[in-house]
């Protein structure tokens, strides 16, 4: 690249040396001077020459390079090394078997295939990194003296780039000036972090001043800084400029490549890092190889074909040996000499020949498995990029594979793990409803609106949509009338963005402007709130025109003007004109500087001072200076101006213009309809936004916002000015915000805070008990949190919103230690802290805020099946706890019904005690509703084991031990930090896997990755992570496989992912569908592949049996080589990728098929062996009818051989039509085809040339069998006896024993309407209808336990009378205390609602022989109370408001495999015996199980 | 995906929604279940059977005779002199008679048979030269390196023909007389001539160009194989035409039996004149042997074999047998898959519902 070649010289490289021996520290760090200044040297002198240029190159070849390259890397596969070595065996005289050449011809078609395909990926990424290079920026020309326009791989280090408004970053670059006023530039990160909002850098701080526009040729500074590295968020280095002064500059003054300048008219930079030194660059190391889990299943496979090759050859060795060895001396005539004409002894024969056996049966190691899994891999990959239902209309991308060799492992996912914001949501915030001064608007138009988004997609959606709300809730229901009511979540709402209009639109509009979707912005005012503000602000409007103070205006119209003020200026967001995005409204109505010391306090508010809104254009710079640095916790103190102060006098009286009431026509113009003048917002985080959007509906708009003011237009009120004087941001800590403002009404000094409700309701002013105004507090209060709990239960983010009135004497009170905080040298955040925390007290509550982070479409439905399918989904977010709690409720993650441990350590030490806990619990829960049961059964039961195989330490291991509860566990990212400590992973891990669901919440992108290769490597299974972002990176790169949300979010995640999809509820249909075809295709094919070679090997190996095991073979070496390569080729590939097992619509509708995938059942090492007993059979039908049909006769050997061929071809091909599922016109074809093609090889070969194929010679072989009714009689009666046992089998296992998948099948065969019927009641009803009858249902073979569900039902009827006595002699024994009745209700678990949606995790319920427990607590669950949990430090609760200490036993997907130990007799006597029995004996067991384990 | 490119427009990546790439094809999909399947069962059943008996029966109607003279009789002597390599050069006949009891009807094949002899061995088989004997001069005087070491003789003399198998041939040969009732001795005509391939006599076997010049000449400057008596150009004394190359007896032979037990067509029986016109009468016939060939190094046997073929192939009854084994088993099959359909299958078809 360009350092190569640029440095060609010696002198340069010793010059360099120098420098480095000069200054060694040096080595650390990167010095870049400015290009221009060294411009006439011709880069001789220039400092900057060493580092790269920007030219990126990504190829891996170039054209001279390829050959080798290429060839080198393909030899670094074993098996090609494997079969060049055997095509060169052939040119050794001695051991030869075949013609040299033609031996060579396989190794080098495969290699030849393997090349094209590499060369064809290198081109591409060939051209995408022209394109790129290509593109174009402004770059500042010494000569020219102006900025010319260059290519991106022309830019070198050291140069200065102008950046326009949406103009993407060619290189890493250093912020030298920027044209906003405030010396900022604002970047959208998308292509790095995902994150659409802008970021703010600013100007290196010595170019701040420069008021004129910057000027390269003035600039004469160096810098110096790190060595390009990959972190994203760090940058350190220095400025030194020729006075010798020193600034810090920080990764706030870098931009970084591939993000865009938004906002910003012009910037100018200087590169820093460049190319494949940029931090994008180096953040993006392309996808790893990754090798399938089939792959690696097949790869054992091949290596037992091996040494079943091996003992065959050995076998001949001996034989043959053993052969020579009975001739003793004299040999006979036949024998030939070596060419020497000397004697072989038998050893050494046995040797030669053991080698030439290795030619002879290589065919054994499938030379064409590994071309043909590329082959159909990519087929795959193109069908699955072809896919209409993967493709997203709205961002017009569809999926993009691009790893071509894991498509089978999408079959095969156990445990998924996601990002959450962008994944699951839109990270669209959208207002829904709010409730103020405790009175609930429910927007119901607004719903309605939202409603509207949502494409019809009514089918889909009456079957899939659970949604409803609270019955009580009545003003809700009307937008979702007639739905059943069912506690838990709307998630119609859920559904979709919107029509496709609509959405185009916003993503046009989404290009200038974060968080504004249609969506987002359009929202419709609740009439009633309407009026409401409407007539509260026309009574302000009165009040002030009368001069009336505010304060006798009612407490609840009050309350709402002051709501929408506070969601209004209770914010950071910046307002834009729309005219030209992105640019910044500068309309000031005055700026005045913050309060900033006491005697400005005291100044500003004296008694003369009238009113707030002041003009001091001349501090702007000074505060522009001072303000826009520091984004700490407070705004931070500056050098106060006296002059503002005296303006502000001179100009007080102008001020009465801010409160000029606006003409009449205003209602019509702010009535939302979207005018040329509609202002955008631009927020850091998009519940501001929505909030912001949210006020404007109710003509409540924010018009302007400067460091000092905030202007608001009001109806009839008009723009209203308010002084900003505090802005006490956000953090985590706190939770909340405030402003401190002075009300332009009432002139009163009031704090807004909003934050979440956990933390503001805490600070409401308790209200004083006795007068009425007290009690209405009191009613607020509690209505507000009961709404609270509503719209957390229906997943919504909430807010709280409060205000506070601030006496002069307490502000200035709090302003002085506020001040004295913020000068403090030691400990001054946690001063500021506490300082806040003075502040944000006895808060008056205005109301409260339900945002709803728009979760994708479709994703709790997506969520729904894929957990029904098996897969087990954890959610690791960076977001905080409550936020991702709700959207885990609102995907359906967690379930109301279920439990939730919240992990929340603050010290490894707590961190240990807690999951020791959680572990004792878990234990405890086992312990009462399995562990009793089987000490119950432990006599009759002693050879039947609830966790069969813990030796079967695979896949489905991770279920040997433990089961999943119906438990949610939530970790946040400190405790997980401790979790994840060597020490204490086991037990996290042991915890973590008893759960249902896991939300590990604020966790870095380390961590993730670290959860995701914790759970791959302790667990061995198989893990799938997906995220949008460039912190979901490392996560998606740990994982076995990587999917990357694309479409507008980033590219950062994609580049790292296997799998791209636009759209997270795609993930469905890629795994179910697609990955479940992948999986059974491929493994289908492969087994089809050992089978087929070991086939045809077999039937030369028994020929050596008639031939002095010398190695010959009947089979022509034409057929040996080309059969595998040509003649049965195509047919398996087409059925590879074509043949469907179960229809696209049966697997959506079915998610439990897809554990026929985990479970590995289509390929299952037995298989392996089954398929090679199957091919040596079929081998010795082949071998032996042709041979005894022939015995005694005069055939030679090609006569005799080439029958055999096509006998081995029509068995292979029948056998392929067995186990093909789905015949298209295709499969017909291939098949003829390959029959044709053998046919017509074999006639022209045979008719060709009687002498060029030495040393065999079939000529007219084919010609004359064609003739012979022999040839025809065997080709009928072969084929038939090879393969009917095979298809017996399959035939039988069809009628009686069909699998799942089997099942699935025959229900495709039904009409329609038959299949739809049956589908929608296997949702309702927990038996489903493939499973009906215990003896002979479909599905449980493997899944053996289903009868005895069916066998508890049978027998809940007794049970029920049995029960009954239970139940009233449960308060009788002897732990009847509150305390016992916890426990009971953790022993008896319900599970009403799995059984209801899950027709198929349910039945594993009675896979542990407890189902009749789970009856038992329907019944005892009346009696028994919810209790809490006394463990100190848990959170057993969910948001909602009441709910059961409901404890699910569930066995996890695979479970079913272990219930294969069954009999079917046995079983159904077991079960129906133990139902009864335990039920009088469970509590006391369980109750001494307790003693023993709490 | 170049089609892809031509479209423009929002939603210019949508794929086709075609049949096939969207994986829609239609598709037959047979459920291998005892309702498609027994129906199947049963016809193959059927099928075979017929089949089976229709072969049986045409089998039925064939005759063979085996005659093992590799000890038999005087025969015995012969064998006890072709022990010793050095009696090479000497003749040993003998004669062995028998009997036929039926009349072979139709055309009798003359096979000579060896058991033990491994025809088939690899390298064996490629000891051959099939440039040489397809007439190329070239190869005529260097033979091909496959046929070491039996590719030149003494002092780079090529041999001609070549190679391992032609070393090996059979030499016996073989009279067939047939002792009419009347105590006369018919000698019975034997065709030698049309025993082998169309395409072997013609096309893989011909003599080098003679241009006038006599075989002799021909294959002036080569020399017979070593185990040979005969140069190639005198294998058949009777018939000029059938010698060289293109000699009957040595075509049969180069064609290498698939087992290490076969037969080799010797002749065939001329139905030209009477009492032959309808095949082999009964009753008593003998067949002097001239005994060359040594069986003995290699533990095995020589045979003649006289036999009436069918359609399908000679005397073999393993075929019929094996379709009428099949079928069997099929009906079987079938039988178990119907009454255990009929018992359980019958809940299998209720799930549908």
């Amino acid at each position: 690249m360009a350092r190569e070649s640029e440095d060609t010289g010696m002198a340069k490289a010793s010059k360099a040396k120098r420098q480095r021996k000069k200054k060694p520290k040096e080595n650390k760090t990167r010095t870049v001077h400015a290009n221009i200044h060294y411009d006439n040297a011709k880069g001789e002198e220039n400092p900057n020459r060493h580092y790269a240029s920007n030219k990126i190159k990504t190829t891996k070849y170039t054209l001279l390079s390829f050959l080798p390259k290429n060839l080198f890397e393909q030899f670094h596969r074993f098996a090609n090394v494997y079969f060049v070595f055997i095509a060169l065996l052939n040119f050794v005289p001695v051991v030869n078997a075949f013609q040299p050449e033609l031996a060579l011809a396989p190794v080098v078609f495969i290699l030849s295939v393997t090349a094209i395909k590499d060369l064809w990926e290198d081109y591409r990424r060939h051209r995408s990194d022209k394109e790129i290079n290509h593109m174009d920026c402004l770059v500042y020309s010494s000569e020219d003296k102006r900025y010319v326009e260059r290519c991106w791989k022309e830019v070198r280090v050291g140069d200065f780039v102008r950046l326009r408004c949406n103009e993407i970053l060619p290189a890493d670059v250093l912020l030298l000036s920027s044209s906003d006023p405030d010396r900022l530039c604002h970047i959208e990160t998308a292509t790095l972090d995902g994150e659409t909002n802008l970021k703010q850098r600013q100007v290196v701080r010595s170019f701040f001043d420069l008021d004129c526009d910057f000027d390269p040729l003035k600039y004469s500074s160096v810098i110096e800084c790190e060595k390009p590295n990959n972190d994203l968020n760090r940058f350190r280095g220095y400025i030194t400029h020729r006075s010798g002064r020193r600034d810090a500059l920080y990764k706030e003054n870098l931009l970084l490549r591939g993000c865009t300048v938004r906002n910003t008219e012009e910037a100018v930079g200087i590169v820093i890092y460049a190319g494949h030194e940029t931090k994008a660059m180096l953040n993006n190391n392309g996808p790893r190889y990754k090798r399938s889990k089939l792959e690696r299943q097949m790869n054992v496979d091949v290596f037992w074909c091996v040494i079943i090759l091996l003992v065959m050859c050995l076998f001949a060795a001996i034989g043959h040996g053993l052969w020579m060895f009975q001739y003793g001396d004299r040999r006979p005539v036949f024998d030939v000499l070596s060419p020497e004409g000397t004697d072989l002894s038998p050893i050494m024969s046995a040797i030669y020949l053991f080698l030439t056996m290795i030619i002879v049966f290589q065919v054994l190691i499938p030379i064409s498995l590994f071309v043909s899994i590329e082959i159909v891999k990519i087929c795959q990959v193109y069908f699955i990029h072809q896919d209409m239902d993967l493709y997203d209309e709205e961002t017009d991308s569809q999926l993009q594979c691009r790893a071509l060799n894991i498509t089978e492992d999408l079959g095969q996912m156990q445990y998924i793990f996601s990002d959450k914001t962008g994944t699951l949501t839109e990270n669209k915030m959208v207002f829904r409803r709010c409730t103020v001064a405790g009175v609930e608007y429910s927007h119901d138009a607004n719903a309605r609106r939202i409603a509207m988004y949502q494409e019809i997609d009514s089918e889909e959606d009456e079957c899939m949509s659970h949604g409803g709300t609270l019955p009580r809730r009545d003003s809700v229901t009307s937008h979702q009338s007639g739905r059943v009511v069912l506690r838990s979540h709307s998630t119609k709402s859920h559904r979709r963005t919107g029509s496709r209009a609509e959405a185009k639109r916003a993503s046009i509009l989404s290009k200038h402007t974060a968080f504004s979707s249609p969506m987002e912005k359009d929202i419709t005012p609740d009439p009633q709130l309407l009026d409401k503000v409407n007539e509260c602000s026309s009574q302000m409007d009165f009040m002030r025109f009368h001069r009336q103070p505010m304060s006798q205006l009612p407490s609840d119209l009050s309350d709402i003007i002051d709501f929408f003020i506070a969601l209004t200026i209770c914010n950071t967001v910046v307002v834009s004109s729309p005219n030209q995005p992105r640019h910044k409204v500068r309309t000031r109505f005055g700026l005045k500087s913050p309060v900033k010391t006491i005697e400005d306090f005291i100044k500003r508010f004296t008694p003369s001072r009238l009113t707030s809104g002041s003009n001091s254009s001349s501090s702007s710079s000074l505060n522009r200076s001072s303000n826009k640095g520091c984004s700490s916790l407070l705004s931070s103190p500056s050098a106060e101006s006296t002059l503002t102060k005296l303006n502000e006098e001179q100009l007080s009286g102008t001020l009465e213009h801010a409160f000029t009431p606006v003409p009449p026509c205003y209602d019509e113009k702010a009535s939302g309809t979207p005018e040329e003048g509609e202002l955008r917002y631009e927020a850091e985080s998009p519940d501001e936004a929505a909030l912001v959007y949210a006020a404007r509906a109710y003509k409540c708009s924010l018009v302007g916002r400067l460091p000092d003011q905030v202007t608001v237009e009001l109806p009839h009120l008009g723009k209203l000015t308010f002084e900003l004087l505090h802005t006490l941001g956000f953090d985590s800590t706190r939770k909340r915000m405030s402003v401190v403002v002075r009300h332009p009404l009432t002139d009163q000094i009031t704090v807004y805070t909003k934050g979440a409700d956990s933390v503001i309701m805490d600070l409401i002013r308790p209200s004083e008990t006795g007068n009425s105004k007290g009690k209405r507090q009191k009613k607020i209060f509690c209505r507000t949190q009961n709404y609270l709990n509503l719209y957390a239960a229906d997943g919504l983010r909430t807010l709280c919103i409060a205000k506070k009135i601030l006496s002069k004497e307490e502000y200035a009170r709090w302003l002085q230690r506020h001040l004295e905080a913020e000068t403090a040298i030691q400990g001054r955040e946690e001063l500021l802290y506490e300082s806040a925390l003075r502040l944000e007290t006895n808060l008056h509550l205005l109301g409260a805020t339900g945002i709803e982070d728009r979760l994708q479409d479709g994703v709790p439905e997506t969520i729904a099946s894929l957990r029904k399918a098996g897969l087990q989904i954890w959610v690791l977010t960076g977001d905080k706890q409550e936020t991702a709690v709700n959207i885990a409720y609102a995907c359906k993650l967690l379930d109301p019904d279920e439990e939730m441990l919240t992990l929340n350590a603050d010290s490894q030490e707590a961190c240990a005690v807690l999951l020791e806990e959680s572990l004792h619990y878990i234990q405890a829960k086992v312990f009462c509703s399995s562990g009793d049961q089987s000490k119950t059964f432990q006599n009759n039961v002693a050879h039947f084991e609830i966790y069969p195989s813990s030796s079967l330490s695979t896949s489905s291991s991770h279920t040997a031990h433990f089961l999943v509860h119906r438990l949610g566990l939530v970790i946040d990212g400190r405790t997980l930090a401790y979790a994840l400590d060597r020490s204490l992973e086991d037990k996290f891990l042991a915890v973590a896997r008893s759960c249902r669901s896991v939300l590990c919440c604020r966790s870095t992108p380390l961590q993730k990755s670290m959860v995701v290769k914790l759970v791959r490597n302790k667990l061995k299974v198989m893990t799938l992570a997906i995220g949008d972002g460039a912190n979901d990176v490392s996560m998606i790169q740990v994982a076995d496989v990587g999917v990357g949300i694309s479409g507008q979010e980033g590219m950062q995640a994609v580049m790292a992912s296997d799998f791209a999809l636009p759209r997270f509820r795609y993930l469905q249909k890629l795994l179910l569908v697609h990955g479940h075809w992948c999986y059974s295709r491929l493994a289908n094919m492969i087994l089809y592949f050992f089978y087929k070679n070991a086939m045809f090997v077999a039937i030369v190996f028994w020929y050596q049996f008639y031939c002095g095991f010398s190695g010959s073979a009947m089979i022509d070496q034409w057929y040996l080589i080309f059969f595998n390569l040509m003649f049965s080729a195509f047919p398996q590939l087409i059925t590879g990728t074509l043949d469907k097992d179960v229809s696209e619509e049966t697997l959506q509708q079915l998610p439990q098929l897809y554990v026929n995938g985990q479970n590995s059942e289509e390929y299952k090492p037995y298989m392996f062996w089954m398929n090679m007993i199957d091919a040596f059979y079929q081998s010795l039908v082949c071998f032996f009818i042709p041979y005894f049909a022939y015995a005694d006769s005069d055939v030679d050997l090609f006569t005799w051989g080439t029958p055999i061929t096509a006998i081995a071809l029509f068995t292979i091909l029948v056998h392929l039509g067995i186990e093909t599922k789905t015949w298209t016109w295709m499969n017909w074809l291939s098949i003829a085809f390959s029959v044709a093609l053998f046919f017509t090889v074999a006639l022209c070969y045979n008719a060709s040339c009687p002498t060029c194929y030495a040393p065999s010679n079939p000529y007219w072989t084919m010609q004359r069998l064609l003739q012979e009714p022999l040839f025809y009689l065997l080709c009928t009666i072969t084929p038939v006896a090879a393969l009917l046992p095979r298809y017996f089998y399959r035939a039988c296992q069809g009628t009686l024993f069909p699998n799942p998948v089997q099942a699935g099948r025959q229900l495709d065969k039904l009409p329609s309407d038959t299949r739809r019927n049956i589908l929608s009641l296997s949702r309702v009803k927990m038996g489903s209808p493939l499973s009906p009858e215990p003896p002979f249902l479909s599905l449980n073979k493997s899944k053996g336990c289903q009868k005895s569900t069916s066998g508890s039902r049978a027998s809940q009827d007794k049970q029920g009378s049995v029960l009954q006595t239970n139940k009233e002699k449960v308060p009788k024994t002897p732990l009847a205390s509150s305390h016992s009745e916890k426990h009971l209700s953790d022993v008896y678990p319900v599970a009403p609602s799995e059984q209801d949606l899950s027709p198929y995790t349910s039945p594993q319920l009675s896979c542990q022989p407890k189902p009749h427990s789970a009856k038992d607590s329907d019944c005892l669950d009346e009696t028994l109370q919810p209790s809490d949990l006394s463990l100190s430090s848990w959170n057993a609760s969910t948001p909602l408001v009441t709910q059961t200490d409901a404890v699910h036993l569930n066995l996890p997907p695979d479970g079913p495999s272990q219930c294969v130990k069954y009999t079917r007799s046995s079983e159904e006597g077991l079960c129906s015996d133990h139902v009864v029995q335990p039920a009088h004996r469970t509590v006391q067991v369980a109750e001494q199980a307790l003693h023993t384990a709490l | 995906m170049g089609r892809a490119k031509e479209k423009s427009g929002p939603l210019a990546r949508r794929p086709d929604n075609s049949a096939f790439k969207q994986q829609r094809l239609p598709a037959w999909s047979p459920m291998l279940t005892a309702n498609t399947v027994l129906p199947f069962f049963y016809l193959l059943s059927v099928v075979c059977m017929l089949l089976g008996v229709w072969l049986l029966l045409t089998v039925q109607s064939t005759q063979e005779k085996k005659l093992n003279y590799t000890k038999h009789g005087d025969c015995n002597l012969c064998f006890e002199m072709r022990q010793n390599v050095s009696n090479a050069g000497q003749t040993c006949s003998c004669k062995v008679e028998f009997s036929i009891d039926r009349t072979f009807k139709g055309d009798v094949f003359f096979y000579y048979g060896l058991k033990n002899f491994h025809q088939n061995l690899r390298r064996y088989m490629d000891s051959r030269d099939d440039e040489q004997t397809v007439g190329r001069i070239k190869n005529l005087k260097s033979p091909s390196v496959y046929c070491e070491p039996f590719q030149t003789v003494e002092n780079e003399v090529p041999i001609a023909p070549c190679g391992a198998v032609a070393n090996s041939m059979f030499n016996d040969s073989f009279t067939l007389t047939y002792h009419t009732a009347k105590g006369r001795d018919v000698p019975v005509p034997l065709l030698r001539k049309g025993l082998t391939w169309y395409t072997d006599k013609n096309i893989k076997f011909r003599n080098p160009k003679t241009d006038n010049l006599t075989l002799a000449q021909v294959f002036e400057g080569t020399r017979p194989p070593p185990f040979w008596q005969k140069p190639v150009y005198e294998l058949d004394p009777h018939d000029p035409i059938n010698n060289g190359f293109i000699n009957e007896d040595l075509i049969v032979w180069m064609r290498e039996a698939a087992f290490p037990n076969f037969k080799k067509l010797y002749g065939i029986l001329n139905r030209a004149d009477a009492p032959f016109t309808n095949g082999l009468p009964k009753g008593n016939y003998s067949i002097d042997i001239s005994y060359n060939f040594p069986v003995q190094y290699f533990h095995g046997e020589k045979e003649v074999v006289l036999t009436t073929l069918t359609w399908f192939g000679g005397q073999n009854h393993f075929l019929p047998i094996a379709y009428l084994v099949t079928s069997s088993l099929i009906l079987l099959m079938a039988v178990v898959l119907t009454v255990a359909w009929w018992k359980f299958g019958k809940d299998g078809k209720n799930m549908k519902d």
